[in-house]
C-alpha cells in the first residue's frame, strides 16, 4: 500500500514535470495510433457505407467478417504484419520492421474493421430514412455514399473515436512489429508493460494515467460537440 | 428530341400491378395522367394510393404491367429525361441534417447548376414560399409546416413537369396546411401537373380537377372531380364519400 501511494506521487511529478522521455512516448503513441485511425477512416468510412448501400454476391459474407474482425487480437496482427515485413517475408525488402510505419500499418488493419462496420450500420440507418427522397431527388451513387457520410458526421465520429481508443490501447500489434525500442517505437502501452516488468511501477502509473487521460479527454470532446451539434442540426 | 418537348407528360399506365412476398397490393391499375390537371388520388387505407405514386415515380418498378412516358413524341422516353423532370414531397419531408438553404443548394447542385448561382436560386425559391427568413436555419429544427414548405420550395427549383404529393398536409395544422395549398396552387399555376393522394375530403374538393378512386389495390373509377363528387360511378367510391361525410 505505501509503495503504491509512494508510486503514484512519483508517477504525478513525472507527469506534471513534462519529463522529456516520457513526453517522447507520448508523442510517439498518438502519432502512430492517430496515423494508423487516420488511414482507417479514409479507408474506412467509404467502405461502410459502399458495403450499406451496394448489394453484391457475399455480402452477407463480408459484413459478418468485418464484425467479427472488430474483435481481431492485437498480437495475431501484429504476428501477421510481422510475418509480412519480416525479412523473408513478401514486404520485407522494404525494411519497414522495428519502425513506426510498421506500427501504423498493425494498428491500420486493428482499426479499419471496427470503423467500417460501424459506418456500414450508421449508413444502413441512414439509408432507410432518407432512401426514398434521395433516388427521388435523383442522386448519384456517388453523391449518395457522400451525403450520407455528412448527415451522418456525428455518429461516424464515434465510430472513429471507437478506433481511436482501440489503437492507443492496444500493446500486442505495436510491441511484436515494432519492438519497444527506446526512442523508436516506444510508445505508452508498451512503455507500461516494459517498465512494469522491470519494476519501475512509477513511470508505468505516470504513463498509464496520461493514457486515460487522454482517451478521456478525446472522448469529452467528442461528445460534447456531437451533443452541441444535434442540438443545432437536430 | 428533348429540346423541344414541353412536358414528359402524358403518363400512360398499362395494367400496372405490384406485388411482394406472393402479396398483391395493386393490379391491373390502366391509367393516362394528362398534363396540366390536377389529379387527387383517393381511397380508403391501404387501396394502394401511396403505392400508385411511388410507382409512378419511378421508385418502385411495377411486377405487371407497364409505365410509359410519351411527352407527345410518340415514343417512350429514356429513363433518365424522366427522373429529372419529376419531383415528390412525402408525407414526413426527409431534409438533410443542414440549413434551410443548403437543403435547396444541395439539390441544385445534383442537377448541375453552377455553384455561382445556386445561392440566389435556393434564395428565390425559400422566398417564394415565405422561409427567406429561415435561410440559415437548420432544417430539422423547423416546424412541421415549415419543413413541408422547404420539402416544396427543393421541389420547386427542379422546375418539374409532374409534382407528387403523398399526403402532405396530413401531419399538418390548418395555417400550415393552407400554405401548402397555396403552394401547390402556385406548381399548377406554373403548369406542373399535380398527382396527389389526401385523406381531406375538403381538400380534394378544393384542389381536385380529377378524381382517381381505388381500392383494395384496385383502380375503381377515374373521372373529373365535378363528376365525382356529385355523384361517383361505383357503390365503393359512394360508400367512400358517405362514410367520410358522416364522420
Amino acid at each position: 500500500m505505501h509503495d503504491l501511494a509512494a508510486a503514484l506521487s512519483t508517477a504525478l511529478a513525472l507527469v506534471t514535470a513534462f519529463d522529456p522521455l516520457m513526453l517522447d512516448i507520448v508523442r510517439l503513441s498518438v502519432l502512430v495510433s492517430g496515423a494508423a485511425v487516420l488511414i482507417a477512416a479514409v479507408i474506412g468510412l467509404p467502405l461502410g457505407a459502399v458495403l450499406a448501400l451496394t448489394a453484391f454476391p457475399g455480402r452477407g459474407v463480408l459484413v459478418v467478417l468485418l464484425n467479427a474482425f472488430m474483435g481481431l487480437p492485437p498480437v495475431v496482427v501484429g504476428l501477421a504484419v510481422y510475418l509480412l515485413l519480416s525479412r523473408a517475408g513478401p514486404l520485407g525488402e522494404m525494411g519497414l520492421l522495428f519502425t513506426p510505419t510498421a506500427m501504423v500499418m498493425a494498428q491500420t488493419v486493428l482499426v479499419l474493421p471496427i470503423v467500417a462496420a460501424l459506418s456500414r450500420q450508421v449508413v444502413a440507418d441512414l439509408w432507410e430514412e432518407y432512401g426514398e427522397q434521395l433516388r427521388s431527388l435523383g442522386a448519384s451513387r456517388p453523391n449518395v455514399v457522400m451525403t450520407l457520410l455528412w448527415d451522418g458526421r456525428f455518429s461516424l465520429l464515434t465510430a472513429v473515436l471507437a478506433g481511436f481508443g482501440r489503437a492507443s490501447a492496444e500493446v500486442g500489434a505495436v510491441m511484436i512489429v515494432g519492438g519497444n525500442i527506446s526512442g523508436v517505437t516506444r510508445t505508452m502501452t508498451t512503455a507500461i508493460a516494459l517498465e512494469t516488468s522491470k519494476g519501475d511501477l512509477p513511470l508505468a502509473l505516470g504513463l498509464g494515467l496520461i493514457l486515460i487521460g487522454l482517451v478521456t479527454a478525446v472522448n469529452a470532446a467528442v461528445f460534447l460537440v456531437g451533443q452541441a451539434a444535434r442540438r443545432r442540426m437536430g | 428530341m428533348t429540346a423541344e418537348m414541353d412536358s414528359i407528360l402524358p403518363l400512360e399506365l398499362d395494367g400496372v400491378g405490384f406485388a411482394v412476398g406472393g402479396r398483391t397490393l395493386l393490379s391491373g391499375v390502366s391509367l393516362r395522367l394528362e398534363a396540366g390537371s390536377r389529379t387527387i388520388v383517393l381511397g380508403p387505407n391501404g387501396a394502394g394510393k401511396s403505392l400508385l405514386l411511388r410507382l409512378c415515380h419511378g421508385l418502385l418498378e411495377p411486377t405487371e404491367g407497364r409505365l410509359r412516358w410519351d411527352g407527345g413524341v410518340g415514343q417512350p422516353l429514356p429513363g433518365a429525361v424522366v427522373r429529372r423532370r419529376q419531383a415528390m414531397v412525402f408525407q414526413r419531408p426527409v431534409l438533410l441534417r443542414r440549413s434551410a438553404l443548403d437543403n435547396i443548394r444541395y439539390v441544385l447542385g445534383l442537377m448541375g447548376m453552377p455553384r455561382h448561382r445556386r445561392r440566389e436560386v435556393a434564395l428565390e425559391a425559400l422566398d417564394r414560399f415565405g422561409l427567406a427568413g429561415l435561410a440559415g436555419r437548420p432544417a430539422r429544427v423547423l416546424s412541421g409546416g415549415e419543413q413541408q414548405r422547404l420539402a416544396l420550395a427543393r421541389a420547386w427549383v427542379v422546375e418539374p413537369d409532374i409534382l407528387f404529393l403523398d399526403e402532405p398536409t396530413s401531419a399538418l395544422d390548418p395555417a400550415s396546411t393552407l400554405a401548402v395549398e397555396l403552394a401547390i396552387q402556385d406548381f399548377h399555376v406554373a403548369g406542373t401537373k399535380i398527382v396527389m393522394t389526401t385523406h381531406d375530403l375538403g381538400q380534394a374538393r378544393r384542389l381536385a380537377d380529377e378524381v382517381v378512386f381505388l381500392s383494395h389495390g384496385r383502380l375503381v373509377e377515374a373521372s373529373p372531380a365535378a363528376r365525382f363528387f356529385k355523384g361517383p360511378a361505383s357503390g365503393q367510391a359512394r360508400a367512400f364519400l358517405d362514410g367520410e361525410l358522416v364522420c
